[in-house]
């Protein structure tokens, strides 16, 4: 149903191709249709904001909206070559369904991807999912009744919130700042969850350069959480596509390290550093919720693309995976400082936004009394589009403020353009509201020349 | 036949229009015709005179495709097209026209008052909020003067509620229109050839009753043709729908939104290109009159080609 966010791909859109249709609906069936369907589609995202969000992939528009690595930059006769192969020398097995966890070849690749990360995780404990979305799919569906509750940040990653919904969690989003999730919330809902005798399934996390706010969990909140979920025999889910991706300060530990694989469940993907197009993801898990999530992942869609596996192997094999990500660390820290030099010239000083120390996302919010997911339409018409922040919350509500602004997919040309256009729309909205409440305040935006001064604010706790 | 068929464009509604335009096209070929889709962008004049199809069935919504632009562009090609003229296109599109021209005719609508932009960046309209308010009550709703589906379109519970009210519908247009709140039942008249077609009454979910992004959605809101009226009720609102139709100059097709309240019925606004998707209401209504799609799509393009000598502007 979903046309996730993360999906907005900026491709074309012209004369579809000539192809047949069945008949059309008829309002009985519609009546019929609406009867069938289930509950937890009514929790799913209105289509208007979907129909608005379509849009954003018009060619004309500068879309900070997706989540999309910059693929560009792979080079063409490598991939020529290593596909070349596979039809030489394995076209075949590479053409034939493989097994449901993955081939063995696949996971000493994702070994390596770990390793960069400090972790050294059992073959055995591994399963090649269709990407990380998938990954988070099998996990709810594994462990998640109707009404269980399910702790995740606020915002959220916007592609999680569908999945959370459709299998009719009962979410909780605790609030996060310049150091991520707010683990002192996070102990007072657990505490208000035990005085009612519940305990939470799992803790959503994207502890590093969190999708959308760019905030990454500081190692004091990282041991704490760890100790939490001993305590509580509750699971962590991390979620961690970007850790790699990192343009200025030491890394942190993952949770997995940490925790040493007992309750992390870990969730990785080549999206983000090699291709997202291959839809390859992983889930690091004990072995026996691995084996619960091999059986959801059978009855999904019994394996992983074969054929992109064995690409993952013939580019593995050539051991240039480490310097591909620092060609892409390089590109992304000279776009997010773009992002950021531009915020300061472009954002009226009622503007906050984070300051991510890697990833593809910063978050900005605006006063309150601008709802995003409207503005999102005024920025339509000066061609320029962002993700609304409502689409980071369960609720629908939350987040209205706030929206979502990407670094890595756009020139820093762009990049700046983008910034200029949406600052602009910012502004004429704040000073409309001045206006009609009679606060005459003058909000026009800094001048071209001006020296930057905006300043970074953290995340408002929300 | 070539009939060309106008989608897309960069307007808001670009997805419906595309939704509509789909199954447009499938009915078009059905009739044994030829389909031509064209999305409506910067080479849409030159590839009508390439093209010179024998009508163009415009399926395109919202401001550009459904407020008179497309339409003046066809009558200076000279070429036939569906729905409404020119100058009801920018009647119906623009809501505080629209409303004007209905009163001076006699036809209810909920009061209100309208302004743009400047009225409050350079005029100090915003003074004259609390009188408007006391005037319409609460709660209120806000609109966007031109903007198609509820985008936009938001109530006020009480006078906290009204600036950011109105910096939403701002997003949206440059003009918008504080609206009295009537309580009652939403009905749909689709008017074809000037005939009023079954009622569809649209219900809302409880919990979705204040959010019209809602009344969109099957499974969110329920859709009720022929609506379940006391007979002089049914045919009160259906004469007005039709009367509205007239007054605004329509012709073709159109759709007329009407709130059935305790004084009678009130037009809230008439769409002069409804939607065309599966699940859109004229085409429920056409169904519930005995006429399917095709049917429906036969006859707007048999009206499209009657059309009475032009409203050219321009001399000939």
């Amino acid at each position: 149903m979903s046309e996730p966010i993360e999906g907005e791909s900026g491709g074309r859109r012209g004369e579809p191709a000539p192809r047949r249709r069945r008949a059309h609906t008829r309002t009985r069936d519609l009546e019929r249709y609406a009867g069938l369907f289930a509950k937890r589609t009514q929790a799913m995202r209105s289509s208007a904001m979907r129909d608005l969000m379509a849009i954003t992939a018009r060619p004309e528009v500068i879309s900070l909206a997706g989540g999309l690595p910059d693929t560009s930059t792979f080079p063409a006769e490598s991939f020529a070559a290593q596909m070349t192969r596979i039809a030489h020398e394995s076209s075949a097995e590479a053409l034939q369904y493989g097994p449901t966890e993955g081939f063995e070849e696949t996971k000493a690749c994702i070994a390596q991807v770990m390793a960069a990360e400090g972790m050294s995780p059992d073959p055995d404990d591994l399963i090649v999912t269709t990407g990380g979305q998938q990954a988070i799919d099998l996990i709810t569906k594994t462990l998640v009744d109707p009404g269980d509750a399910v702790i995740c940040e606020a915002p959220t990653y916007p592609g999680a919130v569908p999945t959370f919904c459709s299998y009719e969690a009962d979410v909780h989003q605790v609030s996060t700042d310049d150091d991520g999730m707010r683990i002192d919330d996070l102990e007072e809902l657990l505490a208000g969850l035990a005085r009612e005798g519940r305990r939470p399934k799992f803790v959503y996390s994207v502890p590093s350069f969190q999708n959308p706010a760019g905030v990454t969990l500081s190692e004091e909140r990282r041991r704490r959480l760890v100790e939490l979920a001993r305590e509580h025999e509750m699971l962590i889910v991390e979620d961690n596509p970007y850790g790699l991706l990192r343009y200025d300060g030491d890394p942190q530990p993952t949770l997995y390290s940490l925790d040493g694989g007992d309750y992390v469940l870990y969730l990785g993907t080549l999206s983000k550093i090699l291709s997202p197009g291959i839809r390859i993801g992983w889930v690091a898990a004990p072995p026996p919720v691995l084996e619960k999530i091999g059986l959801g992942k059978q009855a999904a869609d019994l394996c992983t693309s074969t054929l992109s596996q064995y690409f993952v192997h013939e580019y593995f094999g050539e051991s240039r995976w480490r310097a591909y990500i620092s060609d892409l660390v390089e590109i992304y820290r000279e776009r997010r400082d773009a992002m950021l030099d531009a915020l300061e010239r472009h954002f009226p000083p009622q503007a906050d936004w984070t300051r991510p120390e890697g990833g593809l996302f910063l978050w900005a919010t605006l006063p309150d009394y601008i709802d995003t997911t409207d503005l999102l339409a005024k920025a339509l018409r000066e061609n320029v589009a962002f993700v609304p922040g409502r689409s980071a919350y369960v609720d629908g509500v939350s987040g209205a403020s706030s929206m979502r602004l990407n670094f890595s997919a756009s020139s820093e040309a762009e990049l700046r353009e983008g910034i200029r256009r949406i600052g602009h729309v910012i502004s004429e909205q704040i000073q409309l509201y001045e206006t009609i409440t009679g606060e005459h305040r003058v909000a026009a935006p800094p001048d071209e020349d001006e020296e930057p001064g905006g300043e970074v604010v953290p995340l408002p706790k929300r | 036949m070539k009939v060309a068929v106008l989608k897309g464009g960069s307007s808001l509604e670009r997805e419906v229009s595309l939704r509509s335009a789909a199954r447009v096209e499938d009915a078009i070929a059905a009739l044994g015709h030829e389909a031509l889709g064209i999305d409506a962008g910067p080479d849409l004049v030159g590839r009508l005179r390439e093209e010179r199809p024998d009508v163009v069935f415009i399926a395109l919504h919202g401001p550009g495709g459904e407020d008179g632009t497309v339409q003046e562009l066809l009558e200076i090609l000279d070429l036939p097209y569906s729905g409404p003229g020119v100058a009801a296109c920018a009647l119906c599109m623009d809501k505080v026209a629209a409303k004007h021209e209905m009163r001076t005719a006699g036809i209810p609508t909920p009061d209100w008052a309208a302004f743009n932009a400047t009225a409050f960046r350079e005029l100090g309209a915003g003074e004259t909020l609390e009188e408007i308010e006391a005037r319409l009550g609460f709660p209120l709703v806000v609109k966007p003067a031109r903007q198609g589906s509820s985008l936009g379109v938001e109530f006020a519970a009480d006078r906290d509620g009204v600036p950011e009210a109105l910096v939403a519908a701002f997003s949206y247009d440059d003009r918008v229109l504080l609206e009295r709140y009537v309580k009652g039942r939403e009905l749909a008249v689709s008017v074809l050839d000037g005939e009023a077609l079954p009622i569809v009454e649209a219900i809302p979910r409880k919990e979705d009753f204040f959010n019209f992004a809602a009344r969109y959605e099957i499974g969110r809101t329920e859709y009720v043709c022929p609506a379940e009226l006391a007979e002089d009720d049914a045919g009160r609102v259906r004469d007005l729908a039709r009367r509205t139709y007239e007054t605004l100059g329509c012709s073709g097709f159109a759709r007329v939104d009407l709130i059935l309240g305790d004084s009678g019925p009130e037009v809230l606004e008439v769409n002069a290109i409804p939607g065309l998707t599966d699940t859109s209401l004229f085409p429920m209504a056409a169904e519930a009159a005995g006429i399917d799609f095709n049917g429906l799509v036969e006859r707007i393009l048999e009206s499209a080609r009657e059309r009475p000598a032009s409203e050219a502007t321009l001399p000939a």
